[in-house]
């Protein structure tokens, strides 16, 4: 309960704290924000004087931050978000819609770095110092050296162009998940290997693994009774920081394979200067990030109970 | 066994041939162009380019217009009343039938908005039998080529919410929407009680990708049957493809630099003109652009008789552009940069990356106008720094991608741009011929000595100054057949493309 009732607090924290930053970040963009969002709307060729003002007077921009900056929040607690500057729909509904797209795709590029990074650090984590564990980290290390959205074209380059298996870029069908995911999860279990393989390593340098082998197991059983579960709770507690680096992963491979997420929104909205979007966005994802951390913390006590009192 | 495994393999092999088939019932289309709502003033332009809204004229690629919606229009002796006669028997994509209340109702939510319409001056638009009426309150003779840019696009009136913002896209196309995603993407089926020949594919796809390097993967993969607008280095790879058709064609679109001709350094024409000679815009043209040539007037030779055979091309002379500077007070400093007065010839140059040859183009300026002695500091930002720079009269000079034809006819752009300037067009210059002579043409006078006299004066002064003239590019599927470029950037010509058999 304790996890839970500091995580609440936590959350409120951060909803407050980017709310106001985000507020106080775009009201002092440099710029005109109803040029932007004219442009935004109508695009550089239908961008003029004639457009901004009516963008101006539409959206009664202008007059002083405080009242705008109670509203705005006076709006967050009650969970609304408002009206997209540009398209002119509510902004929870666009969220809903892109940080749906984001989140399978996140989910899918998880789940595959997990099907292939630890059990390849698990077999080098046995072997500490073998041939296998020493081919892994040359891998992993050029994996992960690898920019993604290089990784992202070498992969469109190879399994689209070359081989036509799957789609170069595209949104709506399973098979459109395979190439991104793909695309995120190499980078993302080049280093899942590696925490497996230092874990898996030291678990099995431990005493009790030599006693469990000596009191009769299996390397099998021992794996599995006394290996597995020490080894997930360092894996688990870096999956929560992994959630970082994979928004900024989606962020540029949305870009790429043209993946309608939160990525790709909150870039155009920064640009557009769609003021809520941009609130909305950086909220709900700074949310998530309090989100995915409690439940890890839950797992990681469920799994390792020693520490919770 | 031996006859199950052989009408297995035979069921197979049917359903492989039969594969082929069953995907080429629809085109996908992948053009850069995002769709932000079902608003026609901000996204109707792919409305009408899937061919799912339609305007009252239409204009083929020489620029003539052809009726539309609209079958014929006539105007008063005054100039100052239109009658637009309407297409019998058209429906919207809800079953609704196109009135002439449901016509003046698209126009005048369309006219309420940041528009070509809005600058037009029109007293009324109302209904009658079978027409629309259009009042100005003086002659405005390229009424129908106003009529035919996107955003008059006629929906029907369950298309709007009760403050006039689009909510459904409702027209009268051959394809009708049946999913409707943004930002991204959008499918269209065919519209069964279409006015007109009905459409030879029956589904199309819409995917919005921003990026040329994946639209191009996207059509090398086959994933896209039909990719609008390809960036220059891609164009001669797929040129070489086989599974590939690339298209190119000239476009009234123009890179120009457009010239704060009231800043102390550019006021003399003189000094404009030097910054023209120190353009080598052929050099340009095929190291940025892959085109063979670079513009030599500000109209493209495509654009009828705006472009003006007779004019002095303009040329490349960094000798001449020096010696130029020099009359006019300039020196060179030790560093090689000029200067008069104690002011160094620093200018700051700036573009937008939203097309993304327009940063690349600015660094080759940079280098070219320091060879001359001036110095450049480019600041690539919001396009809506241009005219927001030219509003404030900040702006110095901007590299920009003007389309001359907003409206199939460019009397539109001049009008907007030059008569007397505009927010991309001329700034801190003024020319009262000019003037005189564009809204003579507006109002339906004058004749091509005009156009053409209009544009000597552009060369002559030069309040912009023309690099490139744009070509649009799109690679087709090979088997797609009836592919053509719309130069006016209206229509992508769907309904008429088919598979070959």
């Amino acid at each position: 309960m304790n996890i839970l009732l500091s995580r609440l607090v936590q959350a409120a924290t951060v909803a407050v704290l980017v709310g106001a930053a985000t507020f106080a970040m775009m009201r002092n963009l440099p710029g005109d924000a109803a040029w932007r969002i004219a442009a935004g709307r109508y695009g550089y060729d239908n961008v003029n004087a004639a457009a901004a003002e009516a963008v101006r007077s539409e959206l009664g921009l202008g007059g002083h931050w405080f009242p705008a900056f109670l509203q705005w929040m006076g709006n967050l607690f009650r969970l609304d978000f408002g009206v997209s500057l540009v398209s002119g729909q509510p902004v929870i509904h666009e969220i809903a819609h892109q940080l749906g797209a984001s989140l399978w795709l996140a989910l899918a590029a998880v789940g595959l770095s997990l099907l292939i990074g630890p059990p390849l650090g698990i077999i080098a984590g046995l072997r500490p110092g073998g041939l296998f564990d020493r081919a892994l980290l040359v891998v992993s290390t050029a994996l992960k050296a690898v920019p993604q959205f290089l990784m992202a074209l070498i992969l469109i380059l190879l399994l689209s162009v070359q081989l036509g298996w799957l789609p170069a870029a595209g949104y709506g069908q399973p098979r459109h998940f395979i190439l991104p995911a793909l695309a995120l999860a190499l980078g993302l279990a080049a280093v899942n290997a590696r925490i497996t393989r230092d874990a898996m390593a030291s678990v099995a340098a431990q005493p009790f693994y030599a006693f469990a082998q000596w009191k009769g197991l299996s390397r099998t059983q021992v794996l599995w009774r006394h290996g597995l579960r020490n080894v997930s709770v360092p894996l688990l507690t870096y999956l929560g920081l992994q959630f970082v680096l994979l928004v900024e992963g989606v962020v540029v491979i949305e870009s790429i394979v043209g993946w309608p997420g939160i990525g790709h929104a909150l870039v155009h909205a920064v640009f557009a200067r769609d003021v809520p979007m941009v609130q909305g966005t950086a909220l709900l994802l700074g949310l998530g990030f309090v989100l995915v951390n409690a439940l890890i913390d839950l797992l990681a006590a469920r799994i390792d109970p020693r520490g919770v009192q | 066994m031996l006859i199950p495994v052989r009408s297995l393999a035979g069921a197979l092999v049917g359903l492989c041939l039969a594969l082929p088939a069953f995907a080429e019932s629809a085109i996908n289309v992948a053009a850069p162009f995002e769709i932000q709502s079902a608003e026609p003033s901000t996204t109707g332009h792919i409305f009408t380019r899937m061919g799912i809204a339609e305007t009252l004229v239409d204009a083929d690629p020489q620029g003539r217009l052809l009726p539309g919606l609209a079958t014929e229009w006539a105007v008063s002796d005054d100039g100052l009343t239109w009658h637009f006669i309407l297409r019998e028997a058209v429906s919207f994509h809800d079953g609704s039938a196109m009135t002439p209340e449901a016509v003046v109702n698209a126009l005048e939510i369309a006219r309420a908005k940041p528009g070509p319409l809005a600058g037009l001056p029109i007293v009324a638009i109302t209904p009658e039998a079978g027409a629309v009426v259009i009042t100005l309150t003086e002659p405005r003779a390229a009424l129908p080529a106003y009529l035919a840019e996107s955003r008059s696009q006629i929906l029907a009136p369950a298309a709007y919410g009760a403050d006039g913002q689009g909510l459904a896209v409702i027209g009268t196309g051959p394809y009708r929407v049946t999913a409707l995603t943004p930002p991204l993407s959008m499918r269209a089926t065919e519209f069964a009680d279409y006015w007109g020949d009905a459409p030879h594919v029956p589904d199309v796809t819409y995917t919005a990708v921003s990026r040329a390097e994946t639209r191009a993967l996207m059509a090398e993969s086959g994933d896209a049957d039909f990719v609008f607008n390809l960036d220059p280095a891609t164009v001669t790879r797929l040129s070489r493809s086989d599974a590939l058709q690339v298209h190119s064609v000239a476009i009234p679109r123009v890179l120009l630099l457009k010239v704060n001709a009231a800043h102390p350094f550019l006021e003399d024409a003189d000094a404009r003109r030097a910054l023209s000679l120190a353009i080598d815009r052929a050099g340009l043209a095929q190291a940025v652009l892959r085109y063979p040539e670079g513009a030599d007037q500000l109209f493209p030779p495509a654009i009828g008789a705006w472009h003006n055979r007779a004019l002095e091309p303009l040329a490349h002379d960094p000798e001449a552009a020096r010696v130029m500077l020099e009359n006019l007070g300039w020196a060179a400093g030790s560093d090689g940069i000029l200067t008069r007065d104690g002011q160094r010839f620093a200018l700051s140059l700036t573009t937008y990356p939203d097309r993304p040859e327009l940063p690349l183009v600015a660094a080759v300026l940079e280098q070219q106008f320091r060879a001359v002695g001036i110095e450049l500091a480019i600041n690539s930002t919001n396009s809506s720094e241009i005219p927001a720079g030219h509003q404030a009269g900040t702006l110095e000079l901007g590299l920009i991608a003007r389309n001359l034809a907003l409206i199939p006819d460019p009397i539109g752009t001049v009008l907007s741009d030059y008569a007397p300037g505009g927010d991309w067009g001329a700034m801190g210059w003024q020319n009262a011929e000019i003037v005189a002579l564009a809204q003579s043409l507006a109002r339906g006078e004058g004749d091509d000595k005009d156009r053409a006299r209009i544009s000597a004066i552009l060369q002559d002064e030069l309040p912009v100054i023309p690099i490139a003239w744009y070509q649009q590019t799109l690679a087709v599927r090979a088997g797609l057949e009836g592919a053509v470029i719309d130069p006016w950037e209206r229509n992508f010509g769907l309904a008429g493309l088919r598979f070959a058999e």
